[in-house]
């Protein structure tokens, strides 16, 4: 159990193997396992017929995809899936737009009443989502937008946390570049979108993972604002198609399993940035 | 800002609100010429930051002073909203559905936030230290804060069935231990879904631990060990100080997190919300009922207002006590 160069992300340097340090990496071990097993119990129940549901091995006897076609095949999981898809997507755009332009306006520019407005926009984080549902759903349902893609995306669309953390980054860009952007003839617009946005690459990775993952798992608002089954996301869809099912808990293991293997695929493909945006956000947020 | 005037035909038109639209920068009006750099960066600015502010006027602020409005009358969607006084808040004090709702919120925040602060904290603090397969174990304890927390609210309460259906029950009895109620049991129910939440933002709070503590120099350390500490001095004199900003930072957010707990208990007692007996029932599950199951609107805003009062004087306290000694 020697330690090779492993990771770049673990510490550097050779300590000497101690027992102690065995003990507490597989203890560790141990509890990652620990961690992870309600992810593979829940697949590995997927893959059983409802006969081998009380045969609690995890390795299935004879692992059958049946679930999975029965589940998929009447549309509603793949529409689901497309809504969230949609949802998540566009208020991630829009907050990676809306929380930059605002976060470098007050990062970089000087006028009077910008402390008045980062002030205004930080306050809302202490304004719980709870107390705001019931205003919206009445403001939606006067404006026609219960019941659509608008009115589950609507309350998402700036963040204050986002503008926050753009704020943070934009304030770490050297005043120099901007101003011999000025000297190009840019105007104020170009000089933020191409000169000042991508220096701050990290941090809008960052944002747009924290502003998808977010609206992906959401439950709260997307359970008030829609009542037809077809604008469900996947979140609210799940646990209608849960209900439904009763006691069926391979297909309510193989429809939980749908729900989160897109999340894992995305994150086995881009854990490094993942992790890093997380720390990112964490240390600066 | 008002002294600008720009965009306007009539010559001396004072505006408040000068936009040139961002999108279209070019062709600029016959005063832009006039103003000077600053000038043009003042009007540049409030042009960025017009659309924003309707949306956190419209979005945000205005629907705060409604739901504080709402809370004040008795309004059921179906009659218009007649003013009540404190008549909400009068009735939420002496419902004992509400006391029952506010002991669950706060046994979800005092236990939930400190066990899982600690987990979190031992495990990032070897966890750093771990060189071997470093990558595979962090991805380990960090996949569950990747999920959905309405689907493993569903594969939780299947591990919580009776004998033969739940997985844990299965476990305990072969070390000899009798099933156990969990859900079914008023007692038990609670600290089960605690399990599933804590469980759930776990992996967060470990990698920002792990941020907090890649943070400290290594020169500290190092002049610790050449002093002489041990590591368990080393750990109370300069590891936990040092952490201070980053255990704040979570004690808030995690703090927030179980007072605001809805999804996991809504999925996971779908057959009679927030039961058995309402045992596990917090605040939001109540607004929710209260809102859009009896359509109550004035009575659940009020209950949003004392959510929003809990939050606000959580918040201010814990900063306020963390803050003292930094």
């Amino acid at each position: 159990m020697i330690a090779p160069a492993e990771s770049l992300d673990a510490p550097a340097g050779r300590r000497p193997l101690r027992p102690g340090r065995i003990v507490a990496w597989t203890l560790l071990f141990i509890g990652g396992v620990v961690m992870v097993t309600p992810l593979l119990f829940m697949f590995s129940t997927s893959l059983k017929t409802a006969g081998q549901v009380y045969d609690l091995r995890l390795i299935p006897a004879s692992p059958t995809l049946a679930n999975y076609v029965e589940v998929l095949s009447d549309g509603r999981f793949l529409r689901w899936f497309l809504n969230s898809t949609l949802v998540a997507v566009a208020v991630t755009l829009s907050n990676l737009f809306f929380d930059s332009l605002v976060g470098y306006t007050l990062a970089k520019f000087r006028f009077r009443g910008r402390m008045i407005v980062f002030i205004a926009i930080l306050s809302t984080l202490m304004i719980p989502t709870e107390m705001l549902v019931i205003p919206w759903y009445l403001m939606a349902s006067q404006l026609g937008w219960l019941d659509t893609y608008w009115g589950i995306m609507f309350p998402g669309m700036m963040t204050a946390f986002g503008t926050f953390l753009m704020k943070q980054f934009f304030e770490g860009v050297p005043d120099d570049f901007l101003e011999a952007a000025r000297i190009d003839g840019l105007n104020e617009f170009q000089i933020w979108w191409k000169v000042a946005m991508p220096l701050v690459t990290p941090a809008l990775s960052a944002l747009a993972i924290f502003t998808f993952l977010g609206n992906w798992t959401a439950f709260f608002w997307p359970l008030i604002s829609v009542t037809s089954r077809e604008l469900y996301t996947l979140p609210v869809g799940l646990s209608s198609f849960a209900v439904e099912q009763s006691i069926q808990w391979e297909m309510i293991m193989t429809g939980a399993a749908l729900a989160t293997i897109p999340t894992l695929l995305v994150f086995i493909a881009l854990q490094r940035y993942i992790v890093r945006g997380v720390m990112l956000a964490g240390l600066k947020g | 800002m008002a002294r600008i005037s720009a965009r306007t035909s009539e010559p001396g038109v004072v505006t408040t609100a000068p936009l040139p639209s961002p999108t279209s920068p070019e062709a600029p009006p016959r005063g832009w010429h006039r103003l000077s750099m600053s000038q043009k960066q003042v009007v540049w600015a409030w042009g960025f930051l017009a659309l924003p502010i309707l949306f956190y006027a419209g979005i945000r602020f205005y629907p705060t002073l409604d739901a504080f409005w709402l809370s004040l009358t008795d309004w059921n969607l179906l009659r218009p909203a007649r003013f009540v006084g404190l008549e909400n808040y009068a009735r939420l004090v002496s419902d004992p559905q509400f006391w029952q709702v506010f002991n669950n919120t706060f046994a979800y925040l005092l236990i939930g936030t400190p066990t899982s602060i600690v987990i979190a904290f031992v495990i990032a603090y070897y966890l750093d230290r771990v060189r071997f397969m470093h990558g595979l174990i962090r991805a380990l304890y960090f996949l569950p804060f990747l999920t959905t927390a309405a689907a493993m609210a569903w594969v939780w309460r299947w591990f919580y069935q009776p004998p033969p259906i739940g997985a844990i029950n299965g476990f305990l009895a072969t070390f000899g231990i009798p099933a156990q109620p969990f859900l079914r049991s008023t007692e038990q129910a609670l600290p089960a879904i605690m399990v599933t939440a804590i469980w759930a933002g776990l992996g967060f709070q470990i990698i920002i631990f792990m941020a907090g503590l890649r943070a400290i120099p290594g020169t500290y350390y190092e002049a610790a060990r050449i002093d002489g500490l041990g590591e368990l001095a080393i750990l109370r004199k300069i590891t936990l100080p040092l952490l201070k900003p980053t255990t704040v930072f979570l004690v808030v957010l995690s703090s927030i997190g179980f007072l605001r707990i809805f999804d996991q208990v809504y999925n996971m007692t779908t057959n009679d919300p927030g039961g058995p007996l309402g045992s596990t029932k917090p605040l939001v599950l109540m607004i929710y009922q209260s809102a859009f199951s009896s359509y109550e609107m004035g009575y659940a805003a009020a209950q949003t207002v004392v959510l929003f009062s809990i939050l606000l004087v959580v918040s201010l306290l814990q900063l306020w006590i963390l803050r003292e000694r930094t």
